[in-house]
């Protein structure tokens, strides 16, 4: 009797420490937010291949979002698509595909912006992926980093970004750059500081070959 | 002291450095005897402390070496009494299988040897001789007639009579020795027959003979375990050596094809499991399939058992016969259900893996090539899903070898390693024994000054000891000589240590 209460408590204990299916901390969160400002918008054919890269790469239990940025972007109204994909890969491909229509579909139909709601943007997937509550979290900006915003608007909230990567994607120069790339330089380095202060990991891919840089770290 | 005030004590540098020097001999070499004696002690423990333990290490070898003779004859007697039980059962088999014939046999010999006995008794019936009609018709043939028309009609006709008279027992006799030789043909396929039976008789006894001389080699085998001879133990050494390694090699091709099913049945298994949730570290889809393949395995394994070709587990070879054949029947109906199982998972797989190269060929925007039509690769996985389960239900075998020959095996090289260790500490003891001794006579060639010095002073008054040899290790500890053999090593832990 004394033996069998014992095997039954080894195996309780087993059970407990490795049956725990903890997908939720291993599974990613994705927040792409796309610039829609200005000439920007024209660059959003990259962010399609950016997009498919994702689909690729993502797996069951991932959860990827897309939204846009414009005058005011902390708004769930501005997020074009989402998805957690489903447990069974059959159904999550099923997901990929719809999700790549809906994009391309935004991308066709997507007009310019006036301002550039860049910290709005990134406020809102904050909150997103906090909620998704993902396990390894990442913001993915498409954008030349350039925040105009509209009057009125407040912007100085510092960011939580505890456990959050956030991947600044094909930072175009501006015309202003090329003269002075100081004001380039200028403005990544705000965009780190601000990020870095609020305890989020930086990085820029400029060169598209390299998104399997995305998910190295 | 600093350097500078000590060679300054004199005003000549040369001699406060000499002053220093003879001071500095002088106290070495009062402190020599106790220098040697610390240095001895100090040796002595290093080399008494390592031949100690290198004698404990060579016991504990010997008790090992002997532990690993015992299994080895044990397994050895184990074996030979199952190949000497193997072999009274298919004589038992043999003898059964004859005897049990024997009443039909002997019920088949006898109606035949009835039969050619009733054979003989008619081939025997001797057919009646012939009349002997010739003399007569002769006779008859050669009376004269004088032409009278009757006395020729009736001796014409008696000749008619006695013609056909002659005809007809000639006839008669024919067909008796026809029957006779007939009777002898019949006969024929009856002494075959017998001579057959008789031969398959012949054959099976000659088979027990076969069978009883291979038990006779077994019992002499067995009997040289039993005395637990050099031989018999060389022989067992060498046999789960050489099963060590082949099953090993058998087990290793045996991980190749779980290997292969494993990647056959993962990524199906999380349509089923879910390809998001984890255990531990690991995909919950990867452990289910893990697990049923080990099922699979241990299914294998019973079956095997059941079927008493392995003896892994002693409880299921001695059932009684019933209850193993029921264990035989689910173990292989649980072992066809996981075959099939695995054979859906199989064609599911190559369903996802066409899905997901599809999907792939969207996101990179490729033209889609056309579905490939040819359902071989499908059919192909189906079939090795469903062939694996039963080809690895087969591992228990060398699975059995392995452990049973693994024991010998890591017996054997763990002696060794306690061999090498005891060599080890052996020579641990021995060059601190030696190094002791280097390290003594290196201060005693520093102070060599003061030694001369001393033997002229004791030369002079005529009170040597001996030899310089002898007094140099007179106070000294250490022992002239080193143990370095198990014997001395062994007598020299008995001894009572100073």
């Amino acid at each position: 009797m004394k033996k069998t209460t014992a095997i039954a408590l080894i195996l309780c204990l087993f059970i407990a420490i490795t049956g725990c299916s903890d997908s939720k901390s291993r599974s990613k969160g994705v927040y792409m937010l796309l610039d829609t400002s200005g000439t920007y918008a024209l660059e959003l054919k990259k962010a399609q291949l950016i997009l498919n890269y994702l689909l690729g790469v993502l797996q069951p239990g991932d959860t990827l979002a897309v939204a846009r940025i414009d005058t005011g972007s902390f708004s769930e109204k501005d997020i074009v698509a989402k998805v957690t994909f489903d447990e069974r890969p059959s159904y999550a491909n099923n997901q990929k595909r719809t999700f790549q229509q809906k994009v391309n579909s935004f991308v066709s139909t997507v007009k310019s912006s006036q301002y550039t709601d860049i910290s709005g943007g990134i406020l809102q997937a904050i909150e997103y992926l906090n909620e998704q509550g993902s396990g390894q979290k990442y913001i993915l900006i498409f954008s030349d980093l350039k925040q105009e915003l509209a009057k009125g608007y407040k912007r100085d909230i510092p960011f939580q970004l505890q456990g959050f990567n956030v991947i600044a994607l094909n930072v175009t120069k501006l015309r202003a750059d090329n003269i002075d790339p100081k004001k380039y330089q200028s403005r990544v380095t705000k965009w780190q500081g601000e990020v870095e202060s609020g305890g989020g990991t930086w990085s820029i891919i400029n060169d598209l070959e390299n998104l399997d840089h995305i998910f190295a770290k | 002291m600093p350097l500078a005030n000590m060679l300054s004590i004199t005003s000549n540098t040369f001699l406060s450095m000499m002053i220093w020097i003879a001071l500095l001999l002088a106290a070495l070499y009062f402190a020599r005897k106790p220098f040697h004696r610390a240095m001895g002690s100090f040796c002595r423990i290093i080399h008494s402390a390592m031949r100690l333990a290198a004698a404990s290490v060579l016991s504990a070898k010997k008790k090992l070496v002997q532990r690993n003779r015992e299994v080895l004859m044990a397994a050895g007697l184990e074996s030979a009494e199952r190949l000497v039980e193997r072999e009274f059962e298919r004589i038992n088999a043999a003898v059964v299988r004859d005897l049990e014939g024997y009443p039909n046999l002997q019920r088949q010999l006898s109606e035949l040897t009835i039969r050619l006995d009733e054979d003989y008794s008619q081939g025997a019936d001797v057919p009646p001789e012939l009349p002997n009609w010739i003399p007569i018709i002769e006779s008859i043939a050669s009376i004269k007639h004088s032409g009278d028309s009757m006395v020729a009609n009736m001796l014409g006709e008696i000749n008619r009579t006695l013609t056909e008279q002659h005809k007809a027992s000639i006839d008669n006799h024919r067909s008796a020795n026809a029957a006779r030789h007939s009777i002898l043909t019949r006969m024929l396929p009856v002494w075959r027959k017998v001579q057959k039976t008789l031969n398959d008789v012949g054959k099976s006894i000659g088979n027990l003979n076969q069978r009883a001389k291979s038990i006779d080699r077994y019992m002499d085998e067995y009997e040289q375990i039993r005395l637990q001879t050099d031989t018999a133990a060389r022989m067992l050494s060498s046999s789960s050596l050489t099963q060590f390694f082949i099953s090993g090699l058998v087990l290793m091709i045996a991980f190749g094809g779980a290997l292969i099913n494993f990647n056959l049945i993962a990524l199906p298994m999380s349509e089923m499991v879910g390809g998001a949730s984890y255990i531990g570290p690991y995909k919950t889809s990867d452990v289910a399939g893990l697990v049923i393949i080990l099922i699979e395995l241990t299914m294998g394994l019973f079956l095997m058992e059941s079927l008493r070709i392995t003896r892994l587990f002693p409880i299921i070879g001695s059932m009684d016969d019933k209850m193993r054949l029921r264990m035989i029947w689910i173990t292989f109906t649980l072992l066809a259900v996981l075959a099939g199982v695995e054979s859906a998972l199989a064609f599911m797989r190559d369903r996802i893996a066409q899905d997901m190269e599809a999907l792939r060929q969207t996101l990179a925007g490729v033209e889609q090539a056309s579905a490939a039509t040819s359902m071989i690769p499908t059919i192909g996985q189906m079939v090795l899903g469903f062939i694996l389960p039963f080809a690895l239900a087969f591992v228990a075998i060398p699975l059995e070898s392995f452990v049973s020959s693994s024991r010998t095996v890591l017996g054997i090289v763990a002696a060794g390693a306690l061999g090498l260790f005891a060599f080890v500490l052996r020579l641990i003891g021995n060059i601190g024994y030696y190094a002791g001794r280097l390290v003594i006579n290196t201060y005693d060639l520093i102070i060599f000054p003061s030694i001369w010095l001393e033997g002229v002073i004791t030369g002079s008054r005529g009170q040597r000891k001996g030899p310089v040899e002898e007094r140099l290790f007179e106070d000294g500890g250490i022992t002239e000589k080193a143990v370095d053999n198990i014997t001395d090593t062994i007598e020299y832990k008995k001894e009572p240590q100073e």
